[in-house]
């Protein structure tokens, strides 16, 4: 019984993952080209919002800045629970081409914000992207929300 | 006009204070001029008839270890032709005359130069950092820059 509630719970969370716009680079490209009708992220029940109070996914697409650092962890306070955290492309996950002698880009989104899923690519492919969306769905449905410890 | 006939024009108008002709040939052809007359020369540059350079295209710093340097990039839309203007800095306490009243979108040029090199620009209207956060200590782009370890907890 307690099963089949985490089942739901789940299953309704990753149908609904309405992700926040956080797109800073190049990456944002991509990631407005996989929400477009072509590879229409829509199928996934991923939508994009424009604020972070009704986002449950935050897509970290670009160069984060030790500027924009704080603001990122601003958005990501305010986005309710449960929350999420896609890195995507090489300067979200390490800093990528920036990794040596900046002084100005953060070595990693990662160092700011809990991270659940990585994707590789400079930038990467929308396919990439769904491929994430999808690994993403995949942790959602394997949390445990109700009698955990049984 | 060539460069050569415009660095001639501002010799004759204001003797020492322009110094040499750099790179003559080359596009532009720099101009060096003592960095207290950059206010002269440059609204002499722009309000002349003849040479009429209404356009600031670029103004950079440059470090060259042991002095800096403010790069000016001028262009004519009337006459089409185009000359650099340089003042040289010492390396201690960098400062120069703003030019944001003769070319008012020089002041985003001069804020760059000021955030990352650390040259002050006297009698600016607004200058404060323009790509750093406010707070930054220290200007990168100068060659004996010391990166710092962390910045707000977070390491760089």
């Amino acid at each position: 019984m307690v099963g089949n509630a985490d089942l739901f719970v789940n299953w309704s969370r990753k149908s609904s993952l309405w992700y926040l716009l956080f797109a800073t680079a190049c990456c944002g490209i991509e990631l407005m080209q996989a929400g477009a009708s072509r590879y229409d992220m829509d199928r996934f029940g991923a939508v994009f919002r424009a604020t972070p109070r009704q986002s449950d996914l935050m897509l970290v697409a670009g160069t984060i800045t030790h500027k924009m650092a704080e603001r990122v962890k601003r958005l990501y306070d305010q986005m309710p629970e449960p929350k999420y955290v896609i890195s995507m492309g090489s300067c979200a996950n390490t800093g990528g081409p920036f990794y040596k002698d900046s002084y100005c880009v953060v070595k990693g989104v990662d160092l700011i914000i809990p991270v659940d899923v990585y994707i590789p690519g400079c930038p990467p492919r929308p396919e990439a992207l769904i491929d994430g969306i999808m690994k993403l769905q995949k942790i959602i449905m394997k949390k445990k929300n109700y009698g955990a410890k049984a | 006009m060539e460069a050569r006939a415009i660095f001639d024009m501002l010799k004759g108008k204001f003797g020492d204070a322009v110094v040499e002709l750099q790179g003559e040939g080359c596009s532009p052809a720099f101009v060096v001029v003592a960095s207290a007359a950059v206010k002269e020369v440059s609204r002499f540059l722009k309000e002349d008839p003849n040479l009429s350079f209404d356009v600031l295209m670029c103004l950079s710093g440059v470090d060259y270890k042991e002095k800096f340097a403010v790069a000016y990039h001028l262009h004519s839309m009337k006459h089409r032709h185009a000359i650099g203007m340089k003042a040289l800095l010492p390396h201690e306490a960098p400062s120069l005359p703003t030019v944001d009243d003769v070319w008012p979108g020089a002041n985003f040029h001069e804020r760059e130069a000021f955030d990352l090199f650390g040259i002050v620009f006297e009698g600016s209207k607004d200058l404060r950092r323009i790509l750093l956060p406010p707070d930054w200590e220290g200007h990168p782009l100068r060659k004996d820059y010391k990166y710092p370890d962390f910045y707000h907890g977070i390491k760089v």
